[in-house]
């Protein structure tokens, strides 16, 4: 079966140097980068607060902030991790502001019913995103990735749909490699299990849906 | 192999960072086992689905105003910095 491939990022070979050249003063250098990582910046915060307004929000002020302490970037890491751990606590504090008789942390290790064994274990259809249309089917995936806990989905959406790597997405985050990976491996298969009731093979004869 | 051991280094396998050595034992477990191997390959479409699904497009003309509003604002602090 093997591993899933990797999602090809742009070269970042010349982010240090816009990074060097905004810190001089050149404002169409750090323009360049908000062109760049704007429409991660958004999708990690709508996915974080699942809300619009929010994830505007999120997007002004994390470059706003970025901006402001761009001295402070050492480039021991990728500009784009530093821009979205910025990005993420930014994205907390306005789902902790949302949702205030609900704490919210990415420390919470939340131990759930679904942890067990995978309990759904029918095969899927060969081509599961064509049982549906385009509308549908983002639908179910955004309902589903909802459903998960902050912490999970925030660890998914980084490493899985944006494509960081493990270290990547525990150096946003502030969390240990350990903890990531675990917080990984419990949202893919909570997400699968979740999926697996829309995407099951159905018998040949059967109506869709 | 047991499934549960299968299942603690599936995210692993998955992301392909496993030696050689366990690697084999988890595909020899994915011969055998039919419930391991529908569990792996779910994870995976999973995984791929979610990639791929284009959730949370940032629309162009949103894209416009709030990079205009967020360059507006570096210029000000620009400015206001140069005249201290």
């Amino acid at each position: 079966m093997g591993a899933i491939q990797p999602k090809v990022g742009e070269p970042v070979s010349d982010e240090l140097a816009l990074v060097q050249a905004a810190k001089g003063g050149d404002v169409s250098a750090f323009e360049e980068l908000v062109k760049r990582y704007d429409r991660n910046v958004f999708r990690i915060a709508q996915h974080i607060t699942q809300n619009r307004e929010d994830a505007e929000d999120v997007v002004q002020d994390a470059f706003l902030k970025a901006y402001g302490n761009l001295e402070q970037f050492q480039g021991q890491s990728k500009f784009y991790t530093w821009l979205v751990r910025i990005a993420v606590n930014e994205a907390l504090m306005k789902l902790r502001r949302r949702r205030p008789e609900r704490m919210v942390s990415l420390d919470e290790d939340v131990k759930t019913e679904e942890d067990s064994l995978p309990r759904e274990i029918a095969d899927w259809s060969p081509n599961p995103e064509q049982m549906y249309n385009q509308a549908e089917l983002k639908d179910i995936l955004t309902r589903t990735i909802q459903g998960l806990p902050p912490s999970f989905r925030t660890v998914f959406v980084l490493r899985d749909v944006e494509g960081l790597s493990t270290e990547e997405t525990a150096e946003a985050l502030s969390l240990s490699i350990p903890a990531v990976k675990s917080r990984l491996l419990r949202a893919r298969l909570q997400l699968r299990e979740r999926l697996s009731r829309f995407f099951q093979r159905r018998e040949s004869g059967d109506a869709q849906k | 192999m047991k499934c549960s051991e299968f299942l603690q280094e599936l995210t692993n396998y998955l992301d392909g960072v496993l030696d050689e050595r366990t690697k084999a034992e988890l595909e020899d477990h994915l011969a055998w086992c039919h419930n391991c191997y529908v569990v792996c390959d779910t994870t995976k479409k999973t995984i791929e689905i979610y990639r791929d699904s284009e959730l949370y497009e940032l629309p162009d003309d949103l894209r416009g105003r709030l990079r205009s509003a967020i360059m507006a604002k570096c210029q000000q602090r620009k400015k206001s910095s140069e005249t201290l």
